[in-house]
């Protein structure tokens, strides 16, 4: 199957950008180096092509109550301009993919939604969609709006202010997770207080027709998904596929630590399943590690306990630009979850000494 | 792009270098083009002064942010100088790939050896 591009490949291409492929998508990991763009965000701003990410639309009579038996959340609780961190479970109470909801203005009178699955999920997610909609017979119009938008994050402390000078609204007065139509060059975007970095500043969703003249609008240090990755792992963020994945890692949101993501007092698709999961407790929880000796923790390497037992699996490391250590995120039993727990991760065949940390590994907004 | 590709010195085609020293020994490292498709060196492991390397054999792992690279042995012999400061600057085999992110010498078992390499432009053919 061919690879996905998003609408400014050739941008990227003439900009020098590396590629790779992700979810299907042919992205741009590097365009100077994954150090200089990490720092442009922890210290300055950058920005990131993250038309990957899938948009779907959910608007009608019954579209809230859609929402809430395929998320986890509380839908209920939006008003417009907000939104809120979500999961998508199955009956088993797993998680099949994580999403960000986003109450949009009502349309036609109705409560209308857009929310964000991951890369290559989005028609499988739709799909999903449209056979609960019939299931249930609920009355909503689903839209897989992937391809019409091009979505680009702007991350770091100075990027409310460029932000603010692009858009011909002020947006410095939005909050985190809430978001406001804001027009740019006589584009309307919709323009979030959300971010994948740790860092404040916002994301856009952009029409792709006019996604080269946006992003030149928002004239800063291009970033990849190499800097986006390093990132998200210090600021304890989980990658879908990577943290969690239904085939090969299946978890829950409790064991995940993304619990607050549930509420149990909404009625959706894995609640019952999870309300006993919450009722039992955790085996296993997924924890923040650094590692003490040299070495870097990668996506599938063992962890073992002092006397070298396998007893979990590393999801993501790398080495943290920002705090240059070797950090990583694995899932351990919860008996090795207590922060300053000593452990073990395996590098090709050496063990090497970590101690368990509390995550963000930063300090995040 | 083009990539700083010195002829003095002849090349693997997994893109180390390997260059004959005053001294008689091989000096090891690697290539401009192979330090900016890793990107940003973060980790470098080497063997040990005095173990013995077999040509074509991996001598040790080099870790860029994203990625992870056994690095290959251009001649066998005896591992008679490593570059501690890797250690401690990985990044050196970013800024200086040829001159200062050099990574090891070799006391070749057998000179003949250098002659399966490829030159500055074999090397710089396989890389365009």
């Amino acid at each position: 199957m061919p690879l996905q591009t998003p609408p400014l490949r050739g941008i990227h291409d003439e900009r020098g950008a590396k590629f790779t492929e992700f979810g299907g998508w042919d992205m741009p990991v590097e365009f100077d180096s994954i150090q200089t763009e990490h720092e442009a965000v922890r210290e300055d701003v950058g920005i990131f092509d993250v038309s990957h990410m899938g948009q779907i639309h959910v608007t009608g009579p019954d579209a809230t109550t859609l929402m809430q038996r395929l998320t986890s959340n509380d839908v209920t609780r939006l008003n417009v301009g907000d939104s809120q961190y979500a999961t998508i479970t199955d009956e088993d109470g797993l998680i099949i993919d994580d999403t960000v909801v986003y109450r949009l203005p009502n349309e036609g009178g109705e409560a209308t939604y857009l929310f964000v699955p991951n890369a290559g999920t989005d028609e499988a997610t739709h799909e999903r969609w449209i056979s609960y909609r019939n299931e249930f017979d609920l009355e909503a119009t689903v839209d897989n709006q992937t391809d019409e938008y091009a979505m680009f994050a702007v991350q770091g402390p100075n990027a409310p202010e460029l932000v603010d000078d692009v858009t011909e609204e002020s947006v410095t007065d939005v909050d985190r997770f809430t978001a406001t139509m804001a027009t740019v060059d006589g584009v309307e975007c919709w323009t979030a207080r959300t971010g994948y970095t740790g860092e404040d500043g916002f994301e856009l969703i952009v029409p792709a027709s006019e996604a080269e003249d946006i992003w030149a609008q928002l004239d800063c240090q291009p970033c990849g998904l190499g800097s986006r990755d390093t990132l998200r792992i210090e600021a304890g963020l989980l990658l879908a596929g990577q943290d969690f994945d239904l085939e090969s890692n299946p978890r829950t949101p409790y064991e995940a630590g993304i619990g607050f993501t549930v509420a149990l007092d909404t009625e959706f698709v894995g609640r019952d399943a999870l309300e006993a999961a919450r009722e039992d407790g955790l085996n296993e929880e997924l924890v923040g590690f650094q590692l003490i000796d040299r070495g870097i923790p990668r996506h599938g390497y063992d962890i073992t306990n002092m006397d070298s037992r396998v007893i979990g699996t590393v999801t993501s490391g790398t080495m943290s630009p920002t705090l240059d250590q070797p950090i990583g995120l694995g899932y351990v039993p919860s008996e090795y979850a207590e922060p300053g727990t000593t452990l073990q991760v395996v590098v090709r065949g050496q063990s090497k000494k970590a101690r368990v940390e509390t995550t963000p590994f930063i300090d995040t907004v | 792009m083009s990539f700083d590709i010195p002829d003095d010195r002849q090349y693997l085609e997994s893109h180390e270098w390997a260059l004959e020293t005053d001294d008689d020994t091989v000096r090891v490292g690697i290539s401009d083009f192979a330090q900016d498709e890793l990107g940003d060196v973060v980790f470098v492991e080497l063997p040990d002064e005095g173990d013995d390397l077999q040509q074509d054999t991996e001598f040790g792992v080099i870790e860029s942010i994203k990625a992870v690279s056994d690095l290959y042995a251009p001649v066998s012999g005896e591992v008679v100088a490593i570059n501690d400061d890797l250690f401690n600057a990985p990044e050196l085999v970013n800024d200086d790939p040829f001159g200062d992110g050099w990574m090891l010498e070799i006391d070749p078992a057998d000179a003949d050896e250098l002659e399966n390499l490829l030159s500055a432009a074999d090397y710089e053919a396989q890389v365009a």
